[in-house]
């Protein structure tokens, strides 16, 4: 022998250890995401399914849901689209504070987003005297369940369409103004079309985020049946009750779920 | 077709640089040609004419009107003061075919006279074959014919234009610049041009105006600096030592 380093012998395993491992560990998280999903399936069959979604709380969250998304997607767009704009061209302290202060309901607990709506707009929040005075009560109604949305889903297309607005290239921007396009004309005819798949994937994602928001609704705006009960709190309701209802309604967002993502990956891949 | 001289007297800020510039640029005349090293604010002072930099003083005079003038508080628009912007990369809009390029800068006529005027401009430029391809298949030198065209189409009364020829490949780059030339001999508008290559300027043939740490250092003709440079960085550009730079 010479006194080289010892080679692995003929069928050794050590080889074999490191994808081993690797492969292991992957698959281990992949099954327990997975699992969960599956379960929703197999646990049932389309007579209870259906049976699940004759349940009466299902008709009126499915409507509030509808409502109250749509409403708080077309306030996230439109406060959210020129907000974007200018934290994707404004230098400066105080705009990377702006930009670092909308990214924080992504990672704030949403009990924590309750407490802070109704500390806001609750009756004996910050506004609560001047909304009072204007004879609006916000918390415990639709309203307050859009409020909720668009608070913790704002972020997801803020963020999107910043990061598709940095991207594009300033000299387009000012080419166009000296061929005698106003800011308006800019915006609506070079900087929109140019970022419109971005805008629609961050828009997407961010109504999945208000469609699915349980925590701050639950706490700033309640559970009324028909006034404030969204898909997800009809969920936690019929939990209590009747399992097939709760697995209905979960298989419903989880399709919705899953129809999203795949649109916005075949969107973003053209 | 001539217009009037186009006359720039501005100090401003870069950063943390303090911008002077000085320059009258003539229709019918030779362009005047900026250069200097990077960072020097040969784009910057572009875009305080285009209006996109505002100048902290001066004046800023295209023929009898005044686009900017910081005692009168006079500051036309960049949408307004009709001077044509050809950035160094050409920033053709990705989303619009060549045609729509080009008719960008048509706004308030119908459509059919949009694209009669757009496809007349790619058509002095030699391009109108052009018209319909997709601004991502277009060749170097393609694309910077289209951006001249699309700047020239409303009728800028002033053209403006960074680095023309430094992001084609050398072997195009002389061909090219020939056209320019000759092209821009046709137009009669004031027409500053910002280069670092000296065969540009020995090319364009006008006042050679040096521009160091934002402000004007020298000015005159190629042979004027080369007999005469008053810095470094001119001696080296216009030939004080050594050959001339051959790299068209």
């Amino acid at each position: 022998m010479t006194p080289s380093a010892p080679r692995p012998r003929a069928g050794s395993l050590a080889p074999l250890l490191w994808p081993a491992a690797v492969g292991l560990l992957a698959a281990a998280l992949l099954l327990l995401i997975a699992l969960p999903l599956v379960a929703l399936f197999l646990t049932t069959s389309p007579r209870a399914l259906l049976q699940g979604l004759g349940d009466p709380m299902v008709g009126p969250a499915i409507r509030l849901s509808l409502v109250t998304t749509t409403a708080s997607l077309a306030l996230v767009v439109l406060t959210g689209t020129p907000l974007a704009w200018l934290l994707a061209r404004r230098r400066g302290r105080a705009w990377r504070f702006a930009e670092t202060l909308v990214q924080l309901p992504v990672v704030l607990p949403p009990a924590v987003a309750g407490v802070a709506l109704l500390l806001a707009f609750g009756r004996r929040g910050l506004l609560g005297p001047l909304l009072a005075g204007a004879g609006v009560g916000v918390p415990f109604t639709r309203a307050a369940v859009v409020l909720a949305q668009t608070f913790v889903a704002a972020p997801f297309y803020v963020q999107a369409a910043v990061s598709m607005f940095k991207r594009l290239d300033p000299d387009m921007l000012l080419v166009a103004r000296t061929l005698g396009a106003s800011r308006p004309r800019v915006f609506f005819r070079v900087v929109l079309p140019l970022s419109r798949g971005g805008l629609a994937g961050g828009a997407a994602m961010s109504w999945a985020r208000a469609l699915g928001e349980f925590g701050a609704t639950l706490m700033f705006a309640g559970n009324l049946s028909g006034r404030t009960q969204t898909l997800p709190l009809a969920i936690y309701t019929a939990l209590e009750s009747d399992v097939r209802t709760a697995q209905s309604l979960s298989l419903l967002l989880l399709a919705v779920a899953f129809a999203l993502l795949v649109t916005i990956h075949v969107g973003t891949r053209r | 077709m001539t217009t009037g001289a186009l006359v720039v007297e501005l100090t401003g800020q870069i950063g943390t640089l303090p911008l002077a510039l000085a320059l009258k640029a003539r229709g019918g005349a030779a362009p005047v040609v900026i250069v200097g090293p990077n960072g020097s604010g040969k784009t910057s002072a572009l875009m305080s004419i285009v209006g996109a930099l505002k100048p902290r003083t001066g004046r800023i005079a295209l023929g009898d009107e005044t686009l900017f003038d910081a005692d009168r508080a006079v500051d036309v628009p960049v949408e307004a003061r009709r001077i044509g912007f050809l950035p160094q990369r050409f920033a053709l809009f990705p989303h619009l075919d060549v045609l729509g390029n080009v008719a960008f800068g048509l706004g308030a006529a119908p459509r059919g006279e949009r694209e009669q005027r757009a496809r007349a401009a790619l058509r002095e430029l030699g391009v109108e074959a052009l018209a319909g391809r997709r601004i991502e298949g277009l060749s170097g030198g393609e694309a910077q014919r289209v951006a001249l065209a699309r700047a020239l189409a409303p009728g800028p009364r002033a053209l403006l234009l960074d680095e023309p020829l430094a992001s084609l490949d050398v072997a195009v780059r002389r061909d090219v610049r020939d056209f320019l030339v000759a092209h821009l001999r046709t137009l009669g508008i004031p027409t500053v041009i910002v280069t670092h290559d000296r065969a540009d300027a020995e090319a364009f043939g006008g006042d050679v105006l040096v521009m160091e740490q934002g402000r004007v250092v020298q000015q005159g003709s190629l042979a004027a600096l080369a007999a005469e440079p008053a810095t470094p960085f001119t001696r080296q550009f216009a030939g004080g030592d050594g050959p001339p730079r051959t790299d068209g």
